[in-house]
């Protein structure tokens, strides 16, 4: 049977993993390649990187970080990050990610998903979306949630799915770093539009909200950053309470 | 002992060179003919489309030698598709060691496409695929599968069974990736090197 997933996600901002609440007040939350590595050992199922300035900065993605991260990683290895044409892909994939992660440019340019799908699979290709509720709609941003876009979350998620992608890494703006829960009812209606994998993201602060993301949400993973990287739960520890609950989990 | 990693233009090459530096093997990455034949051991990896990665494979020729390789060869997802006769993904030719046609998943109610997780290994009997092999947890991202063969070692269940690993004379393949598979899968390459 299929295992749900855990996934830790670090944030990395000038060689070091950050976490943001609600996208900004960022503050230092260690060493990526020691979390990473730590991660993997603990059961993780899978590691995602984010560069989370590039955009931003008009930066790529610090490849020799990459590199640093998956030299000590025996489980799967996404990167995001500034990815904007298939060109800077191959380069990242050779410094040992396995999936990459684009957003803002898939926005701007939604033919992109169709390019990364041609050259390099849709297994390889993660569209990650970040949203948040205006008005009663939920609203894609980018550039790191700072910049609204007119795109409603599900019809660009069912596009996405449409040109290709291999799986969505959906982001709540309002529920990331609050720590009060997934955001379960988007993550149930995108379950039910879409037949390919979604990663709940943003929100999590307490063992259930991950047993909500799977069941409620019918999430196929579950990604947080800050519970993990302070300690505040333990992936053994977290698979054990799933494991308990008659969640698929490896 | 030398273990060559075939090098061509998509392909998740670094997992497995840093898999195989984890167990203190340092291979050589190449395209090179005479390299490639030398070799005690050859892995062809694969991340990526079938037609675009048969393309590059062409291009260097390669798709006409590894069928002719004589030592064990270990080909990895895309690289264990494009060991079989054709695929369904781009209507691709590929090399024909295995007499098979690959197929694409067809996504039902709650199984999703790709299969893209953590699923479990049923090895058909014991050996290079099962020896030492704890949990038998290993992780698959792929939207086309092999069907079950006669050179069907282990079987996974999704959507259908599928073959997880085939075997043919002194070829081997996965469908999951061994080299992002935790302990467990290092312990197939590690087993798959000492043949």
């Amino acid at each position: 049977m299929l295992k749900k997933r855990i996934i830790p996600c670090l944030d990395v901002k000038n060689g070091r993993t950050v976490k943001g609440i609600n996208f900004v007040n960022i503050r230092d939350a260690g060493d990526p390649v020691e979390l990473g590595a730590l991660y993997a050992e603990q059961g993780a199922d899978e590691l995602v990187f984010l560069d989370i300035t590039a955009t931003n900065d008009g930066r790529k993605t610090f490849k020799e970080l990459v590199k640093d991260i998956a030299k000590h990683l025996n489980i799967p290895f996404t990167v995001g990050g500034g990815i904007s044409n298939v060109e800077d892909v191959a380069p990242l994939l050779y410094a040992g990610a396995d999936k990459v992660s684009v957003n803002s440019a898939a926005v701007r340019r939604p033919e992109l998903i169709d390019e990364l799908v041609q050259e390099f699979g849709s297994q390889c290709i993660v569209v990650a979306i970040d949203a948040r509720m205006v008005d009663g709609q939920w609203l894609v941003h980018t550039h790191g949630g700072s910049k609204p876009t007119e795109k409603e979350l599900f019809s660009w998620a069912e596009e996405v799915e449409q040109r290709g992608a291999g799986e969505i890494l959906f982001t709540s703006m309002d529920h990331d770093g609050t720590r009060q829960g997934f955001a379960v009812e988007a993550l149930k209606e995108m379950s039910e539009r879409l037949s390919i994998p979604i990663i709940a993201s943003g929100g999590a602060g307490v063992m259930e909200h991950f047993n909500d993301a799977f069941t409620v949400g019918q999430a196929d993973a579950a990604l947080a950053a800050s519970i993990f990287h302070f300690k505040e739960i333990g992936i053994p520890e977290l698979k054990n309470y799933l494991k308990q609950k008659n969640i698929a989990i490896r | 002992m030398k273990t060559v990693i075939i090098k061509y233009n998509a392909g998740n090459t670094q997992s497995v060179i840093y898999a195989l530096e984890r167990l203190g093997i340092t291979p050589v990455l190449t395209s090179n003919f005479e390299e490639i034949q030398s070799a005690d051991k050859v892995i062809f990896p694969g991340v990526g489309e079938a037609s675009s990665t048969m393309r590059h494979l062409q291009e260097l020729g390669l798709d006409r030698l590894i069928p002719t390789l004589q030592q064990p060869v270990l080909g990895i997802c895309l690289g264990m598709q494009l060991m079989c006769d054709h695929s369904e993904e781009n209507d691709t030719q590929c090399m024909g060691v295995f007499n098979i046609s690959v197929k694409k998943f067809r996504s039902k109610k709650g199984e999703k496409v790709p299969h893209m997780g953590w699923n479990n290994l049923t090895p058909k009997n014991s050996g290079w695929i099962s020896q030492n092999v704890v949990d038998r947890h290993m992780y698959f991202v792929h939207s086309y599968y092999v069907p079950v063969i006669e050179e069907t070692v282990a079987t996974c269940d999704y959507i259908l069974p599928f073959s997880a690993a085939l075997q043919k004379n002194n070829f081997y393949a996965t469908q999951f990736h061994p080299e992002k598979s935790g302990k467990q899968g290092e312990q197939i390459i590690k087993n798959f090197i000492e043949l």
